[in-house]
């Protein structure tokens, strides 16, 4: 016998799991977001002390000094899930994409201008290595991280890193026709030049940092809250100002991947912040700390790049930054 | 313009990735990457590790981002379309129910563990592919949610998965498994799960569910099953590459990896017996037995793999005989257990009907009628008399794969196994010559396994009764027990339009 189903009416036993339904006080049905977020991450009973911490369970809150009554409330704006990130980045790859196959047909990174050309490959182009760094910083937060909410966006964010570190290389790449010289010269610069040096011991310390959260601030918050602002808006702006496009084309990407960056990095810097006056004032230690220690290593960086505009834009992109916290509650 | 010369694929991919790290000098390397070598795994070169797919992150966003297009939107279908009323009977949604307590938690664990070794190698080509394998991971165990999630709607045991995880008395089984792993250094939890699990026994889980799902008219799991494949692949090469890039740096390294090897194969395999089970009693459509999947995956695959390896002096895992001497005995064990203490259980049992115990004949036609035939059929007629059979005691556990000791001596099959040992006084029991092995090899991190049982006696499980504790597993009235009398079964008939004597025809 044929039954019609629809003619059937099937009421629903529950609209969403329970490890939602608890975190949202209801049990109405739930975005994909939060069914893919929460109460994933196991909590309790582990069986083994780790090979690797005396200490430590395999997920443990104490891998930070910030406290959370709550983990998961470091929910992220953008509400990214694999399925949800990574069919963004589909798309703004596709634009990178037609980006760069335009700028090499026209060959508009090989007739740039000598001196803009060289500081490309000794200011920018290194900054592949940074990025490369930036992964291993967010992927160590993924690993040591507590909670679902913000692990998964640091993963994504590595993942991020990953992308930018080869999208500059490919940059590199361009402006030698794919020698690979532009790149020795530029990782030369980065292992050995004066102006480098500072930077690459900052990013060095910034490896070994142990705090998950401390490595937040300083990476996320702040180097890219400093670092971003001067390339991507002063230094880009320095090139196109003399007639060249072809750098801000290829770094669209990057422009747009730090705005969305932004949102989720103050996002969790307010929600922590906001959770308790130590955390408040754990965060505006590390903030103040990373921020003196990092202007510091941007200066001689900022004047390789950007001359007699570097004082200005390194005070525009502090401001920037500044803005940032205030608004995030940061005392 | 002068031409220069052009880099090749391999150059080029490696201006991508090894060409990104440089040489540290205000840290050291051991500062960097402090846990690379407590394990005495020596690497000589991190520059030898081939990657074979040389994927830019940008291919994989286009290729990856192509994939969940797709997924999604067979998902939003299932969801309008009632599809959950599609399967074979409402006993297949069991099977989900293990697949989403068990299985998508070891997801998660596996993309924490990636992310772990994605920071711990020193290598960048190691470090890319963990990092991948680790979103992947990420992936896997969000597409299974979101597809379940329906199934959550109407049906009874899928609730609350990760809470249950972390404290069910059998989910100890995949839990302990996964944290024996993650609790290791880089190089162990790699050669667990990359190659252990991933390359010699994931065939052994996805095939079973996979084809279980679409045999049962299951076409929502079949889809993340065929959308998770390509990721599938990549993973199990990557489990090959990395044994054979340890193994090809330094000869110390051949019997850690051996011994690591030996002991993920056995664990592995016992946490399949879960599936076994799932795939001889569980589904009303059968895809293979057990055994049949035991023989194709292992014994015939598996050896192949192996012989492989023997250029390198990997051998065949210890105790991979006693696999094979179990074959015939092992699910119809496990079923008995898991029928009998089915009132803990966030899933149902029942007993097979007549069709399904003779396609058990012959498919076990050794020992199925000779020792479980009459115990099951027996059982049935207790069970309709009103008298169903429940084990009101605590199952004795191994002490390290965590399964009840139920398991008998395939050479005399009415004696279980009881192997035990003493480490500083107290004595630990083992269903198995390879489970006590493994702990005395590493005795002071096995002993430290939270085993549920004990958790109970000691009072850590919410209670000394047993709704005590199925209340602190989040277990309800409706999850567990004989599927016969079950909201499940209640409302699928109701939804079918089936009197409960058609349904059972
Ligand atoms: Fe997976
Ligand atoms: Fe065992």
């Amino acid at each position: 016998m044929q039954v019609d189903i629809k003619s059937l009416s099937i009421k629903p036993l529950r609209n969403t799991f329970d490890q939602v339904a608890r975190f949202t006080g209801n049990d109405k049905s739930a975005s994909r977001y939060l069914e893919a977020t929460i109460g994933v991450q196991p909590e309790i009973n582990f069986h083994y002390q780790p090979l690797w911490s005396k200490n430590r369970s395999i997920y443990d809150k104490d891998n930070t000094v910030i406290v959370m009554n709550d983990w998961y409330r470091l929910l992220d704006p953008r509400q990214y899930y694999y399925g949800a990130w990574t069919i963004t980045r589909s798309k703004q790859q596709d634009a990178a994409e037609r980006n760069f196959s335009f700028v090499e047909k026209r060959n508009m990174l090989t007739t740039l201008p000598a001196d803009l050309r060289e500081k490309i490959i000794n200011v920018f182009v290194p900054i592949r290595h940074m990025e490369y760094a930036a992964n291993l910083n967010n992927t160590y937060m993924s690993a040591y991280g507590y909670g679902v909410s913000i692990t998964q966006a640091a993963s994504m964010c590595a993942m991020d890193r990953l992308g930018i570190a080869q999208y500059i290389t490919r940059i590199g790449l361009m402006l030698d026709g794919n020698s690979g010289d532009a790149l020795k010269t530029s990782k030369a610069a980065w292992q050995n030049n004066p102006a480098w040096q500072p930077m690459r011991q900052l990013t060095e310390n910034m490896l070994t940092t142990k705090d998950w959260f401390e490595l937040f601030v300083a990476q996320n918050l702040v180097l890219d809250g400093l670092m971003y602002p001067l390339m991507y808006q002063s230094f880009s702006d320095l090139t196109s100002a003399s007639g060249q496009t072809s750098f801000v084309m290829m770094t669209e990407f990057m422009s747009e991947w730090y705005e969305e960056h932004v949102r989720w990095v103050d996002s969790v810097i307010k929600v922590a912040a906001a959770e308790s006056e130590s955390n408040n004032v754990q965060i505006g230690k590390w903030l103040q700390k990373w921020r003196t220690e990092i202007l510091q290593v941007l200066q001689p960086l900022a004047q390789e790049a950007l001359g007699g505009a570097a004082q200005v834009s390194l005070d525009a992109a502090v401001a920037q930054l500044s803005a940032r916290t205030t608004k995030s509650g940061v005392n | 313009m002068e031409q220069a010369k052009k880099m090749n694929m391999k150059e080029k991919y490696n201006t991508m990735t090894g060409d990104l790290a440089w040489d540290f000098s205000y840290k050291t390397e051991a500062e960097i990457f402090p846990l690379s070598d407590f394990e005495g795994i020596k690497i000589e070169d991190w520059s030898k590790w081939q990657d074979p797919f040389r994927l830019t992150m940008d291919a994989y966003w286009k290729y990856q981002g192509e994939k969940e297009r797709k997924l999604y939107a067979v998902i939003d279908a299932f969801g309008q379309n009632n599809a959950h009323l599609g399967v074979t009977d409402a006993r297949y949604i069991n099977a989900l129910k293990i697949f989403l307590t068990a299985v998508t938690p070891l997801e998660y664990g596996a993309h924490r563990g990636f992310a772990m070794t994605g920071r711990a190698f020193p290598g960048v080509g190691a470090q890319v592919a963990s990092q991948m394998q680790s979103i992947d991971e990420l992936r896997h165990a969000q597409t299974q949610l979101h597809t379940i999630s329906q199934y959550n709607k109407y049906f009874d045991g899928l609730h609350d998965p990760f809470h249950m995880f972390d404290r069910t008395w059998y989910l100890s089984v995949p839990k302990s498994y996964f944290e024996d792993a993650l609790s290791a250094g880089p190089f162990e939890f790699i050669t667990a799960i990359s190659f252990s699990f991933e390359y010699v026994l994931t065939n052994l889980l996805f095939m079973p569910f996979m084809s279980g799902a679409a045999y049962n008219g299951d076409m929502a799991t079949v889809n993340f099953g065929f959308s998770a494949q390509s990721d599938e692949s990549r993973h199990m090469t990557l489990g090959l590459e990395v044994i054979k890039f340890m193994l090809e740096q330094h000869p110390d390294n051949l019997p850690i990896i051996q011994r690591w090897i030996d002991k993920y194969f056995w664990r592995g395999y016992r946490l399949l017996g879960i599936v076994g089970m799932m795939m001889d009693y569980m589904l009303p459509k059968r895809v293979m037995s057990w055994k049949e999947g035991w023989e194709m995956y292992f014994e015939q695959n598996g050896k192949m793999l192996f012989d492989d390896l023997a250029r390198y002096g990997i051998t065949m895992p210890k105790f991979w005989e006693q696999s094979v001497e179990e074959k015939e005995h092992l699910t119809h064990q496990l079923w008995l257990t898991f029928y009998s203490y089915g009132h803990a259980a966030a899933f149902h049992t029942w007993i097979p009907d007549d069709s399904e115990l003779d396609w058990l004949s012959e498919k076990y036609p050794v020992t199925f009628d000779k020792y479980y035939r009459p115990r099951l059929v027996y059982l049935r007629e207790q069970e309709k008399a009103g008298k169903r059979f429940y084990n009101p005691s605590l199952p004795q556990l191994c002490q390290t794969c965590q399964i009840p000791m139920v398991y008998t001596d395939p050479k005399n099959p009415t004696k279980r196994v009881y192997r035990e040992t003493t480490y500083k006084g107290d004595k630990f029991h083992f269903c198995s010559d390879a489970c006590k092995e493994i702990f005395e090899h590493e005795p002071e991190k096995m002993s430290q396994a939270w085993l549920p049982p004990h958790q109970i006696f000691q009072g850590n499980c919410g209670g000394a009764t047993i709704p005590d504790v199925l209340k602190y597993y989040h277990f309800t009235e409706n999850d567990g027990g004989e599927f016969l009398h079950s909201r499940d079964n209640a409302n699928w008939n109701m939804w079918k339009g089936l009197t409960p004597d058609e349904e059972a025809a």
